[in-house]
């Protein structure tokens, strides 16, 4: 067990995927002597060298495509896309080819994929440095889309999705890359990747969250329990699948759902999660289930952030609302 | 084919201004043409190995025209003819070794066909009872990509994947003239030249992007457009069977020596439709469909097997009969080719456990079970 931030947990979680496996290549831009702009590969290409840890001329289909050829090769890439941002210029071969080739192709080409994609605001950045995607992806089916929390989620994610023979989108909460916590090499028992997390136990309302707002999320039950609101908190981890009995079983004890996340709220994955749960415990609900996110604009400047990134507020807001419906 | 003997001074591509810029074997007429440093490639090439080549193109052409007619007949959804081109496929093809590996688009039959590939699979996606029809690791060549260039990236990384393996093989790229202005084919030109990879580019330039004219993709020459990268191109008559199989070779020896990544513009004609849901009339003149019909990359060849007395009346039965028996097989084959079982839907869409799927496909089947009764 050691402590350290979600960056250096994803950093130690890649150096084990690479010495655990030889067909595990990186590619990205910047990622070799620079390690990355996160600092996330900081190291490996000094210890692995630049057949292992390769850096790539800008140009992000190429990346994925580049990787494509490679995983039909019998390699196991891992692409780094620097931002969310970037992501869009991949977009066509991650959804026409990365998700498809193995259905494709009845199962006989394997596309063991990891694109790892910072993702998320809060920074301060500037334009296109601050969005939350995952939607577009977790839509596609073929792919699995993954985002971790924690450092310790983060270590042992991130080799999950590289032992993975499905393609994964790897989300990382960049505004969290900082934070520290404790990181277990040999975790007992493995939580499987695409099962989600009840991290804080409540009886008066479920909050679920993923990804950056996870620790927004557990702020909120504090204050809320400081305040005698009782709130569960459910940290999804897997964005596709969805792990839709966790939540269910949550709603089913205390009747009232809020989905906070980054993104838009509009087609996010917080409109997925009400509608199912809506079908499947709409006799256990005492509230229409509330959403929290992103408004139906495009990432604000830095400056706006604030009001448009949900906060412990707008989650208790949403909370007080389902209380009082 | 050997390629043993094919010298490479220096990983160079012999200067060639020829032939208003393109390498050529064969004339229009069937003549072989005198002059050009490409003959050195095929020396080895006899009477045989003609023979072998022209058969080739032969039945090729029979099956396509036997696909044509099985979609006009309804069995399939859509074909993509190839007529016109089995010179650049067939050339290309030939020139391959077993370990190399092809990244074809959607009018690769010919190519296909000759790396062992059953007509009979090829026909699956046009038919709709599959996506693809065969396994890319039994035949050292991937299912078509409809996404045009899409291929040509994933030619580069498996060319990577060889150069970090340190195998002696290549990784061959087969798109269009239209492919050439994708993204991802400029982006496999970049990547391929800043790794030096083993890859080879073989643009089939058909003069036509369904209604587009190539001139509309660019003014320049495609062979030329690697230059920028530092990628040699060569310009080869594509109905010049010989004359492609010359190119290639010279290409792949080239990457087998570590030389990098070879363009191949092979100017050729789409002689049919874009696929048998384009009408070519609305849009290209008989005029120059006729132009075309001369440079015809079997009457060429024929005429090149009559004059050196390689090919008679007999050898022109026994080719017949060897693209009758072939398309006979294909339209047998074509028919039987069952649909899929419903559940099929659900096959393969991930190697590991997936419970929204799996929700969905029992679902599904307890719904069908509800319709049976």
């Amino acid at each position: 067990m050691a402590t350290m931030s979600l960056g250096r947990a994803l950093n130690a979680g890649l150096r084990q995927a690479m010495e655990r496996d030889g067909k595990v290549v990186l590619l990205g831009e910047d990622i070799g002597k620079l390690g990355g702009v996160f600092r996330v590969t900081e190291g490996l290409q000094r210890d692995f060298g630049d057949r292992r840890v390769i850096d790539t001329p800008l140009a992000e289909s190429g990346v994925v495509g580049t990787a494509v050829g490679l995983a039909m090769r019998g390699y196991r890439p891992v692409c780094e896309i620097q931002f969310d941002g970037f992501v869009y210029p991949a977009f066509d071969q991650i959804v026409s080819q990365v998700a498809k080739l193995r259905h494709r192709t009845e199962g006989r080409v394997a596309m063991p994929l990891t694109i790892r994609v910072p993702y998320g605001g809060g920074i301060g950045a500037v334009e296109h440095h601050s969005e939350s995607p995952e939607a577009y992806f977790a839509h596609t089916a073929g792919l699995r889309v993954v985002t971790p929390s924690t450092a310790g989620d983060g270590h042992l994610m991130i080799q999950q999705a590289i032992a993975s023979d499905d393609p994964v989108v790897f989300f990382e909460p960049k505004r969290r890359y900082w934070e520290r916590g404790e990181v277990d090499d040999t975790p007992t028992p493995v939580t499987p990747l695409h099962q989600a997390r009840v991290i804080a136990e409540g009886t008066d309302a479920t909050v679920a969250a993923y990804g950056p707002m996870v620790a927004t999320a557990l702020d909120a039950a504090r204050i809320g329990g400081e305040e005698g609101t009782s709130i569960e908190v459910i940290d999804l981890r897997s964005l596709s699948p969805v792990d839709f009995d966790t939540i269910e079983a949550s709603v089913r004890k205390t009747g009232r759902l809020v989905v906070a996340h980054e993104a838009s709220v509009f087609c996010g994955l917080g409109a997925e999660i009400a509608a199912r749960v809506s079908e499947h415990c709409f006799y256990h609900l005492e509230s229409p289930v509330r959403r929290v996110g992103g408004f139906a604009t495009p990432y604000p400047p830095s400056r706006l952030e604030q009001h448009y990134l949900p906060d412990t507020d707008r989650i208790l807001h949403e909370v007080d609302r389902c209380l009082q419906a | 084919m050997a390629i043993a003997h094919v010298r490479v001074p220096q990983g160079r591509i012999p200067e060639w201004m020829g032939f208003d810029g393109l390498v050529q074997l064969i004339s229009v007429d069937g003549q072989p043409t005198v002059g050009c440093p490409y003959w050195e490639l095929v020396a080895d090439v006899g009477a045989e190995q003609l023979r072998e080549l022209y058969t080739d193109m032969v039945v090729v052409r029979r099956l396509d025209a036997e696909a044509m007619a099985l979609q006009r007949q309804g069995e399939l959804g859509l074909w993509a003819p190839l007529l016109g081109q089995e010179a650049a496929q067939v050339g290309s093809a030939h020139a391959l070794q077993p370990d190399d590996f092809v990244l074809p688009s959607y009018r690769e039959h010919g190519v296909a066909y000759c790396r062992g590939v059953d007509p009979v699979a090829m026909l699956q996606l046009w038919r709709g009872t599959a996506l693809s029809g065969w396994d890319p690791a039994d035949f050292g060549i991937a299912t078509p990509a409809i996404i045009v260039g899409s291929q040509a990236l994933h030619a580069t990384g498996y060319a990577l994947g060889i150069a970090l393996d340190g195998a002696t093989s290549a990784a061959v790229a087969y798109f269009g003239d239209g492919a050439s202005s994708e993204g991802d084919v400029a982006e496999a030109f970049g990547f391929a030249a800043s790794y030096a990879v083993p890859v080879v580019f073989v643009c089939q330039n058909n003069q036509w992007a369904i209604s587009e004219p190539v001139r509309l993709q660019s003014h320049g020459s495609i062979a030329q457009r690697g230059q920028g990268y530092g990628i040699p191109g060569i310009a080869v008559d594509g109905n010049d069977v010989l004359a492609v199989l010359a190119a290639t070779r010279l290409a792949l020896a080239r990457a087998y020596a570590g030389g990098g990544p070879t363009l191949i513009e092979a100017v050729t004609y789409r002689m049919g439709p874009h696929t048998t849901s384009d009408d070519p009339t609305r849009y290209r003149s008989h005029e120059e469909e006729e132009e075309w019909r001369v440079k015809d990359p079997l009457a060429r060849l024929r005429a090149l097997l009559r004059s050196e007395g390689l090919a008679d009346d007999p050898f022109d039965d026994e080719t017949t009969a060897v693209a009758e028996d072939a398309a006979a097989r294909l339209r047998r084959g074509c028919l039987a080719l069952p649909d899929p079982p419903p559940d099929a839907l659900f096959e393969h869409v991930y190697a590991g456990p997936h419970p929204l799927l799996q929700e969905e496909r029992e679902a599904y089947e307890d719904y069908l079970s509800t319709l049976e009764s």
